[in-house]
């Protein structure tokens, strides 16, 4: 097993009431898909958006690649390569798809306070955007605007513009909700390519895409863990069972 | 080759600038010269808001300001030139830089302030510090606080450019105006518009991808103010006279409607903007005291029935003909 690059400890974070995420220990090892599975309202998307930094945990600490960014702002840890997808799909919908791309390559190109040079004819921006928009199959649509786009595209250019990012993590939630079964399809090959080359927290409600990628899935309920381990474990847990998978079918 | 509705229209309305000195001199008319050297100042501050406004989201609501500082810049200098006889007050190379720093200082102050906040916060907090300026300008008593200051010699441009020649300075102002719209140009399409129409479009997702959106907007709002302040001092120059009312709030509301009448977010839209403005009050001025009362619902109708405003208007025709 090789060494974690994400480790939560003890991480809280209440909304009024509600413990949305009730004190997590968590270790992502470097090169896995770890997917985070529960039902609806479990706080997957919580726990998310405290690793990315858009929510401040109440409790306990975040360490990426050995360094505290429990307080850091989101695009310092986008910087240190932390790249996520939305939920709900989050492009700049009136850019043309390859802007898309390029404004993420941009953002790992040093500042971007250059006033001049037209950024759209900017080889060094253009060209790894054209790279990464073949990688998911987008290269056909890389001159639309992304508001064209249909809703597994955008999903597809999302990953595209993390890709750009030269992430060490990929933080994806639900990378194939609101899909059709071709477009799931495709993204979960898509994403089983990355397998080995990226280290992957995967939040995911599709069980077949989650048994398909996954190298260790958490199970979260309430904002609490109730198991986390290799896939075969969490498929023989008869709680797990009972609540998620339809006892007996699996 | 056919050309686009939108560049004709562009290409038409600088032709037609650059031809009123001639024109107004044949007729006689100087007048007229005066209203159009208004209208391109007006322009450049359209120009300068809509680079935060149009493509930078930022509605801010003290424009004016600026526009005030550029203009007390070359007041003040005037002033004590004339009174105390200190020549070099009145130097035109002096007030230029001096206006730059003093407009892009405060832009700064109240950027740096401002853009941690969005949405309304960030209107009424931008209208209150340009309330704040415009305050300041009718306490300073020595400058004849609200009742203004008569300027009684322009910017001294030496041999360079003699701008008491209102011609000469009407194609200066015509030059700093292209110059503008280049610069506006050649900003959007760099990495910097980039960043700037990426935070217009989805500033979650611009952070998201790792980019510090905070420093780039401040960064847009003094330029913005920056450009704004060279036409305070052009505006100072053009009426021979500053007052505090150059920065009320109302003032801050007539830029916007002429970025959102022009067309936000787009090259010429500011130009269309300043010029509808200034030419309706103009002329609706001469026909009724009450002219706000029908300006006010055609700019409703802009509002509700064309979102991109003129530009917009065009580039729909463009797309309706092609
Ligand atoms: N900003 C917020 N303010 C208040 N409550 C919130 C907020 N965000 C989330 N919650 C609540 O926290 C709980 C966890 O929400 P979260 O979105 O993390 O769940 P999830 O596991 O991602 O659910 P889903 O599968 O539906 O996406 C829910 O009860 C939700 O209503
Ligand atoms: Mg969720």
């Amino acid at each position: 097993m090789g060494e974690p690059i994400l480790r939560l400890r003890g991480l809280t974070k209440r909304f009024g009431g509600l413990t949305a995420t009730d004190s997590v220990t968590l270790d992502v090892v470097e090169g896995e898909v770890h997917a985070v599975i529960g039902p609806n309202g479990a706080g997957k998307t919580t726990l998310v958006g405290q690793i990315s930094g858009e929510i401040r945990p109440d409790r306990g600490r975040i360490l990426f690649a050995g360094q505290s960014i429990t307080r850091g702002p989101v695009h310092a840890r986008a910087l240190l390569g932390i790249a996520r997808s939305f939920q709900i799909t989050s492009v700049f919908l009136d850019f043309t798809v390859a802007a898309n791309v390029a404004l993420a390559v941009q953002a790992h190109a040093g500042h971007s306070f250059r006033f001049w040079r037209d950024a759209a004819s900017d080889d060094a921006l253009i060209e790894p955007a054209a790279e990464y928009l073949g990688l998911v199959g987008l290269s056909d649509r890389t001159d639309d605007v992304a508001a064209t786009l249909s809703h597994g595209e955008r999903r597809q250019l999302e990953i595209a513009m993390a890709l750009a990012t030269a992430p060490r993590l990929l933080l994806l939630d639900e990378p194939t909700a609101g899909m059709g079964g071709d477009e799931s399809a495709r993204m979960i090959d898509l994403l089983r390519s990355f397998k080995g080359r990226f280290t992957i927290l995967l939040v995911e409600h599709d069980m077949d895409a989650v048994f398909a990628l996954a190298d260790r899935i958490t199970v979260l309920d309430s904002g609490r863990i109730l198991v986390s381990g290799p896939p075969d474990d969490i498929r023989a847990d008869p709680a797990v069972r009972q609540a998620y998978l339809g006892d007996g079918d699996t | 080759m056919r050309i686009p509705v939108g560049t004709a229209v562009a290409a038409g309305s600088i032709v037609a600038l650059a031809i009123v000195p001639p024109i107004t001199e044949a007729l006689r008319e100087p007048f007229y010269l005066g209203l159009c050297l208004r209208l391109m100042i007006l322009a450049i501050a359209a120009i300068s808001l809509n680079l935060i406004l149009g493509f930078g989201n930022m509605v801010s609501f003290g424009h004016a300001a600026y526009m005030g500082i550029g203009a007390y810049v070359v007041g003040i200098g005037a002033f004590h030139a004339v009174e105390d006889g200190i020549d070099w007050l009145a130097n035109g190379f002096l007030h230029v830089p001096l206006a730059i720093a003093a407009s892009s200082l405060a832009a700064l102050v109240i950027g740096a302030i401002s853009i941690r906040t969005r949405g309304v916060y960030f209107i009424m907090i931008t209208l209150a510090f340009g309330q704040m300026l415009y305050f300041v300008g009718v306490g300073l008593e020595v400058y004849g606080a609200d009742d203004g200051l008569s300027l009684y010699m322009r910017s001294d441009f030496g041999d360079v450019l003699d701008i008491n020649d209102n011609t000469r300075f009407y194609y200066l102002v015509l030059a700093l105006l292209l110059a503008t719209l280049y610069g506006t140009k050649r900003l959007v399409a760099s990495r910097f518009g980039l960043v700037i129409r990426g935070a217009r479009s989805n500033e979650r997702r611009l952070a998201a991808i790792g980019i510090p959106v905070y420093r780039y907007k401040l960064v847009a709002f003094t330029v913005a103010g920056a450009i704004c302040g060279v036409a305070g001092v052009l505006l100072a120059n053009r009426t021979d006279f500053v007052s505090p009312d150059m920065m009320h709030w109302t003032r801050s509301g007539d830029l916007i409607i002429m970025v959102v009448l022009g067309g936000m977010g787009t090259l010429f839209g500011p130009l269309y903007g300043a010029a509808v403005l200034v030419l309706v009050e103009e002329f609706l001025s001469g026909v009724t005291e009450h002219w706000q009362i029908v300006f006010g619902p055609l700019l409703v109708l802009v509002a509700v029935y064309a979102r991109g405003g003129i530009a917009g208007a065009l580039r729909a025709l463009e797309r309706r003909r092609g």
